[in-house]
């Protein structure tokens, strides 16, 4: 069965094509995840950007902040995350201003909701919202690639994320310590890494919690072992 | 008001010499003429109530409402020109709505405040209109507990999202009035129209600033609200009128959050109380007025 480049449904009347880059646009083939925890919430993510088989960047940052405690996951398109990306932080930004109270994620999930369903035909964006704020903690929300939200204890994205359903399913726990919280992303991402083709490098993640942002460097010459930042 | 006449009071966009705008001082006494309309914040929620006077036997009774609902946790209620107020409650809905396709979250009560207050005072600033010639009490209730994202699918851990700061409140009633030139004040008690005045030294008696326990309950408020729109009738008695009364409680309380009009039971009770309250006010005037005479003989 041939796929068309159009995304839309394939003559089968069952089969989408997804993938719907342009050629030689670049791509986060990626694993992603955020996970809530006792005292806030813990985003991950691996570094590896790719056009096509070339690794474009092997050091991506794909953990992006959108307000003080309120960070993404990108996945899809590194041009269509970034831009939706800058658009929700000017957006939660004038909010603060205006309305003299920091967002809270639920604020930062409805804006990025609303510009992926709006624009679900143009964009090729799999988010993961994650941010903590005194009045709710630490909170994730997930929007894939249609535009809808789904709020979850944890979430998993990217093209790895598949290899680690069963790993995230066994071993996370609700209300997990800090270090404890951070060795399931670590290993889970480790396996990501090692299985996906797409994703690779080094392990970022950004601890959220009442005392800010928190950011961890794990690289793969030490096999993550080693926080370097 | 000496300037009268001078020329000043004819636009809005000019001021007079010490500083007024006149046009706006008379949209204030549209106010003043208007029937009365209170708002009470207590402990555990809002009360709203309107005196309605009858203009005409032929109007049905009950119909031709006051107090609006904005959305579901919202109320206003206002004194002065009828159709002044009822776009003012139509812009409110549409600042509510809008609220809601940006944020997925209902507007909290001084946010709604901030946008009408704007709104009044952009009517202060030009020739080609004239301001409103009502003052509007905002009364709502922000939910204390977690609001979701609307539509959102699906839940957080179930032992409850982690590091949350404890001992904080969110949410409650908040009561916010309105006037013409644009100024909002957040309040305890809010009075408007021809009874305010009164209203307004009846309200300073209760106890509504407080969370102990002489501090009015919301049932005692609504009791209390219409008491106040049978004193505050009292300058206006040849006249005859309705009592119009909405309130909002917490999530636990009667209303849910919502908006609503008082049960009717509740309604005729507190109107019961009101006019046992308002003979014996009236009963004991009489009777220092005898015992006046009697000092003189």
């Amino acid at each position: 069965m041939e796929f068309g480049t159009s995304g839309v449904l394939s003559e089968d009347g069952i089969h989408v094509d997804m993938d719907r880059l342009k050629k030689g646009e670049v791509n986060l083939g990626t694993s992603i995840m955020a996970v809530t925890f006792k005292d806030g919430v813990i985003l991950g993510a691996d570094s590896r950007t790719t056009t096509g088989a070339y690794i474009a960047n092997r050091v991506t940052d794909k953990l992006t902040q959108v307000h003080d405690t309120i960070w993404c996951c990108r996945s899809g398109s590194a041009a269509d995350t970034q831009a939706v990306a800058d658009i929700v932080q000017y957006q939660l930004g004038l909010y603060h201003m205006v309305n003299g109270r920091p967002p809270t994620t639920q604020i930062a999930a409805a804006v990025f909701q609303e510009i992926a369903y709006a624009n679900k035909d143009r964009l090729t964006a799999g988010l993961i919202i994650a941010g903590w704020d005194a009045r709710h903690g630490g909170q994730v929300y997930n929007i894939p690639l249609g535009g809808s939200l789904h709020k979850q204890p944890y979430s998993i994205g990217g093209s790895g994320s598949t290899y680690i359903y069963g790993y995230c399913d066994a071993n996370w726990k609700e209300g997990m310590e800090e270090a404890e919280a951070v060795a399931f992303v670590k290993e889970a991402l480790k396996e990501a890494i090692k299985w996906d083709g797409s994703s690779g490098g080094v392990i970022r993640m950004v601890v959220l919690t009442e005392k800010g942002a928190d950011r961890h460097l794990y690289l793969p010459d030490s096999d993550y072992k080693v926080r370097h930042q | 008001m000496t300037s009268i006449g001078t020329g000043y009071d004819l636009a809005n966009s000019i001021f007079s010499p010490d500083g007024r705008n006149f046009q706006v001082e008379y949209a204030m006494k549209a106010v003043e003429n208007g029937s009365t309309s209170i708002g009470i914040r207590c402990k555990d929620g809002i009360v709203l109530a309107a005196e309605k006077v009858i203009t005409s036997k032929l109007l049905k009774q009950g119909a031709n409402k006051r107090i609006a609902t904005v959305d579901r946790h919202l109320g206003i209620v206002y004194s002065g020109m009828i159709p002044d107020g009822r776009h003012f409650v139509d812009r409110a809905r549409d600042e509510a709505r809008g609220w809601r396709d940006n944020y997925k979250t209902p507007i909290s009560t001084k946010d709604l405040a901030g946008r009408m207050g704007g709104y009044m005072q952009a009517y202060t600033l030009y020739q080609s209109v004239r301001p409103f010639g009502i003052t509007a009490i905002i009364g709502g209730y922000d939910s204390e507990l977690d609001t979701p994202v609307e539509g959102e699918v699906g839940s957080g851990p179930s032992v409850g999202a982690g590091g949350k700061v404890e001992g904080k409140k969110h949410g409650g009633p908040f009561l916010y009035m309105v006037e013409p030139s644009g100024l909002y004040w957040g309040y305890y008690g809010a009075a408007t129209g021809k009874g305010r005045q009164a209203a307004k030294a009846e309200l300073e008696k209760l106890d509504l600033s407080s969370d102990g326990e002489s501090s009015l309950t919301l049932e005692q408020a609504v009791k209390e609200a219409a008491r106040i729109i049978y004193v505050a009738h009292d300058d206006n008695k040849d006249k005859e009128f309705e009592l119009e009364m909405t309130w909002i409680s917490g999530a636990d309380g009667p209303t849910k959050g919502r908006h609503q009009e008082v049960p009717e039971a509740l309604r005729k009770e507190a109107e019961k109380y009101a006019e046992r309250m308002t003979a014996k006010d009236i009963e004991e005037e009489e009777e220092t007025k005898e015992g006046g005479d009697k000092m003189e003989e």
